[in-house]
């Protein structure tokens, strides 16, 4: 799968950019993101810092990364088949489990950032912070595996 | 998976560490533009501190276990040209990333200062150190050689 994936044709670089920028942006957000909250200890100034990453910067990301996936699936002719390697079954795993968790995130830190004002929100600031974190490992388990690719 | 497949993950999670550093430095540029208090500007510095460890780490990986991997596989050389320009723009994007490391704590050091004095209020000199259009440039700078390095690595032209 190495060699396979080491001659890759030509054309499959775009695709490729994309996936690989967004998910490298994603990851960068989330780290961003993870720290200003961990970091805050309810300081509002940081607390919106690491939500409005996660939103502005890690959302269109995501997206990027995702959408450049399923390019690259469609360029190999795979879309309409079976997912039949560890390395992109863990990859399809983090992205999509890992856009249920990244919207969570988004819906707990929006919500704690509204109420921030009223004294209230620490929690559900404290559970997006605790997602963001999972979040980066699932991330470096599934760049681990897109470039090692285990059989 | 063979060692050259470890260490071909390795350097591609550095790459990630590289990256996520210079989002990270982004994301506190941007903020650190409406920042006038040296609270505000000190607070900051556990994520700068996030920011120059994965740099660091990134920094250091993607060029210690990219010469491996060239060393290694049969496939490249060092001496290919698309590897001497990646390792000449990663030199590039260390160079310029440090310079703007040193723009911005400046305002870092005046806010330390103000806050030593006692002087907690907003300050315009501290905007001004903050809002460092050197930094932005140097930092553009980087990110533009990061990226050509991202090109370089998924095109690898002439090999």
């Amino acid at each position: 799968m190495s060699v396979l994936a080491a001659i890759r044709p030509d054309e499959w670089n775009f695709p490729l950019f994309l996936h690989v920028l967004g998910a490298m942006i994603l990851v960068g957000a989330t780290l961003t993101a993870a720290s200003a909250l961990a970091f805050a200890r309810g300081n509002p100034q940081l607390v919106r810092l690491g939500y409005w990453t996660l939103l502005v910067v890690g959302l269109p990301s995501y997206v990027l990364m995702w959408a450049a996936a399923h390019w690259i699936y469609s360029k190999e002719g795979l879309d309409g088949s079976g997912i039949d390697s560890a390395w992109a079954t863990i990859g399809f795993v983090v992205a999509e489990g890992g856009a249920v968790l990244f919207v969570a995130s988004l819906i707990l830190g929006g919500i704690g950032v509204r109420r921030l004002g009223d004294g209230k929100g620490a929690g559900l600031l404290k559970a997006t912070m605790v997602i963001s974190l999972v979040l980066l490992a699932a991330y470096v388990v599934a760049v681990w595996a897109m470039a090692g690719k285990p059989d | 998976m063979s060692l050259d497949d470890w260490i071909l993950a390795l350097h591609v999670l550095s790459a990630f560490a590289f990256v996520a550093g210079t989002i990270v430095f982004w994301v506190l540029i941007v903020a650190v533009r409406k920042t006038d208090t040296p609270e505000g500007t000190i607070r900051m510095e556990p994520v700068v501190k996030v920011g120059n460890a994965a740099t660091g780490i990134g920094a250091g990986g993607t060029i210690v276990f990219g010469i491996w991997l060239a060393i290694s596989l049969d496939a490249y050389q060092v001496w290919d040209g698309w590897v001497i320009a990646a390792i000449v723009l990663w030199a590039i994007s260390l160079a310029t990333g440090q310079r703007t490391g040193v723009a911005y704590m400046q305002g870092m050091t005046k806010a330390q200062g103000l806050q030593t004095s006692g002087q907690t209020g907003p300050s315009a000199e501290l905007l001004a150190l903050n809002r460092t259009s050197n930094g932005v440039l140097l930092h553009f700078a980087t990110t533009v050689a990061v990226l050509l390095i991202l090109i370089d690595m998924i095109w690898k032209p002439g090999a």
